[in-house]
């Protein structure tokens, strides 16, 4: 995985709340056996009419917003599948920061795990970026926790552990492998109720 | 300390104890695998030179893309048929055990792990699947991951975890069993009250006496769509009713062993006085049947109910008012409307939720002897061969065909429409499945989520019915 450190960009507006993992990545494009290639199928069913036409309104269709990395979005972002196809979509796209006020768990879970940077922020500040700053560059430090927007600073929360692995670049399999006598341990005392 | 049901498995399943903020490390007791979400986690595994660090802790189905109709047709669809024929080459290069496309215990991956007894009480279980919560109706800590974790499970047997916080919710109820209105409808209503992430960042344990006295198979309904509400898993404490259910299965250890595990089966209730950090409580006495309106499984109302306005949703937040406006406008709904007066043109009985052998009893009682309407397109998918062949065996693929509804294979179908068998743009649904998001059974598709009883009823009538009249 790429570390992440700094990044500055202007944001896109996905100004929706509940987006669900259906809308980012339909189950029509779920049939592909790797992890790339799945850019240009995000947000499928807006980004395209019935016709199969570019929806020239939805946002990332729009020409002033093309290029840009970090997603801005709402409430309750990534609800509902767990599929991991969502996140290599927006990846795969370009998006490499997602700002948005609350995150589903397994979405979030997996944003991590594709080097892709989830960060909870407050609605006031959501708001404030949704209505007058869209056009401002955001600089995103994940080093110290913080985005810059003009002059203003937000400090962000962020798991240490998962700050970590994304600074690093780590693969967490081979971090938990180096636990193998502790699962080892754990296999034989066959604390497991499966095992009897 | 006084332990929830969770706390208890949690600790249990403790590899790696991490400090107060940090992740710990977690045994998984079974992974689940199926055919979409597992190429690249194989993938990951060969190009880092892995192994399958315990394939029989590990079993594999073909449920989400394959074809409902008869299975000794080759595969129309060449991507599908791909994914199935990747997932056969890892089981047999990884040493998986595959219930394939004609084996007799395939099915739907939630529907097969409890009816094979591999989903035990106080057991971890995942699966790259968000409705795996289901397992967690029998005690067991069990909640979906994406693709990466799979990898990770599939070479570690562990998943690092921060620990969830404990939300109870308390079903009570003072009447009898009702037909007319089933789990289904108390869980989309607790999704209703709770909204789609009340439960985020929770394990939903439910508790009351409306729980204690549902089977295992309306257990699995409720627990199913925890995810809805937007918790990591939903359980239920193991009783009489789950040891009962699982004693013969095949998988389930016998004999003394079984008496041995029973001994510590019991002890996963919570203890006196456990504490919980949010509570909701519902009484199902006063619950009518539920149809959702909207995109969310949290846009729900009574049948005897109209649809909202906006406003009257959102109840002040803007936001969800803009979301309300754009879900009428996709589900081309007015305010007002009556939910009776909602004509359908298809009806799915099927899905993790609700495609089990009770479900499709259920279904069947409305059905009897009467016809669908001449505009209704009409299946029932049932979850797994093993229903289906029990099915048959009561007759019920007779009452529903002579009904004008189709039978068919078991699989996810329609609930996610990876398949052929999806909805056409601007078709209405009701439908026994989990979620109502735009497009998920087809592009431009509308889905109502509702009970068996009630879809079933839609299917005669053409309409959404109360089906409380019925019966």
């Amino acid at each position: 995985m790429e570390p992440f450190k700094h990044l500055k960009s202007k944001p896109v507006p996905l100004d929706i709340v509940n987006v669900d993992t259906d809308q980012i990545i339909p189950k029509q494009f779920l049939k592909l056996l790797g992890k790339t290639g799945y850019g240009k199928y995000l947000f499928y069913n807006w980004r395209y009419n019935k016709d199969g036409n570019v929806e020239p309104k939805f946002v990332i269709n729009l020409p002033e917003f093309v290029g840009r990395e970090i997603l801005l979005t709402r409430e309750n972002f990534g609800i509902g599948s767990s599929r991991e196809h969502a996140v290599w979509a927006l990846k795969d796209f370009g998006f490499k920061v997602i700002l948005g006020i609350s995150f589903a768990d397994i979405f979030y879970n997996n944003c991590f795990k594709n080097g892709i940077l989830a960060i909870i922020l407050d609605k006031d500040i959501i708001d404030d970026i949704f209505i007058s700053k869209i056009n401002q560059d955001i600089e995103v430090d994940l080093l110290n926790q913080e985005i810059k927007i003009c002059s203003d600073i937000h400090k962000f929360d962020i798991d240490s552990t998962l700050k970590y692995y994304l600074l690093e670049g780590i693969d967490e399999i081979s971090t938990t492998l180096k636990y193998e006598n502790l699962i080892r341990k754990y296999e034989h005392e066959n604390k497991s109720l499966v095992m009897d | 300390m006084v332990k929830t049901v969770y706390d208890k498995i949690w600790e249990n399943h403790l590899v790696y104890s991490g400090n107060d903020n940090d992740p710990s490390l977690i045994y998984i007791d079974r992974h689940f695998i199926h055919e979409v979400t597992s190429p690249q986690a194989f993938d990951g595994l060969r190009i880092n030179n892995r192994r399958v660090r315990k394939p029989d802790l590990t079993f594999a189905t073909v449920d989400h893309n394959i074809p409902t109709t008869n299975r000794s047709l080759p595969l129309v669809d060449e991507i599908s048929s791909l994914q199935i024929k990747s997932l056969q080459k890892n089981c047999q290069d990884f040493g998986i055990t595959l219930f394939d496309m004609n084996d007799q215990n395939q099915g739907i991956v939630h529907v097969i792990g409890p009816e094979l007894g591999l989903t035990l009480p106080g057991t971890t279980i995942v699966c790259g699947d968000s409705h795996t919560s289901t397992h967690g109706a029998f005690g067991a800590l069990a909640f979906g991951i994406g693709t990466s974790d799979v990898e990770h499970v599939l070479s570690t047997q562990c998943l690092w975890m921060k620990k969830a916080k404990n939300f109870e919710i308390i079903l009570n109820s003072s009447s009898k069993k009702d037909l007319a209105v089933t789990a289904k409808d108390v869980i989309l209503s607790i999704i209703k009250n709770i909204g789609t992430s009340g439960g985020s960042g929770s394990v939903i344990e439910y508790r009351g006496s409306f729980i204690s006295n549902l089977s295992m198979e309306k257990r699995m309904t409720i627990c199913n769509m925890s995810i809805e509400a937007g918790a990591r898993a939903g359980l239920v404490s193991p009783d009489d009713v789950t040891f009962d259910y699982l004693r013969e299965k095949r998988y389930t250890p016998k004999n003394e062993s079984f008496e041995r595990l029973l001994d510590r089966w019991r002890d996963l209730r919570p203890d006196a006085s456990a504490k919980y950090d949010k509570s909701f409580i519902l009484n199902v006495d006063d619950l009518v049947p539920q149809v959702t309106w909207g995109t969310n499984p949290a846009m729900t109302v009574d049948v005897t109910s109209t649809i909202p306005n906006p406003d009257e949703y959102a109840k002040g937040d803007e936001e969800e008012k803009k979301s309300a406006i754009r879900a009428l406008k996709y589900m081309d709904l007015t305010p007002g409307l009556p939910i009776t007066d909602i004509p359908v043109d298809r009806v799915f009985i099927g899905s993790c939720t609700n495609a089990r052998l009770e479900d499709l009893i259920e279904a069947s009682i409305i059905v009897k002897d009467k016809k669908i309407s001449p505009n209704v397109k009409a299946m029932v998918v049932p979850g797994s061969q093993q229903v289906k062949l029990s099915a048959e065996k009561l007759g019920l693929d007779k009452i529903f065909m002579d009904a004008g509804f189709e039978w068919r294979e078991s699989g996810c179908s329609m609930c996610l429409g990876m398949n052929p068998d999806i909805l056409l743009p601007g078709e209405r649904c009701a439908s026994t499945s989990n979620r109502n998001f735009e497009g998920r059974q087809g592009t431009g598709g509308r889905t109502h989520l509702v009970s068996p009883v009630m879809a079933a009823a839609a299917a005669i009538a053409g309409k959404f019915v109360d089906v409380r009249e019925w019966i």
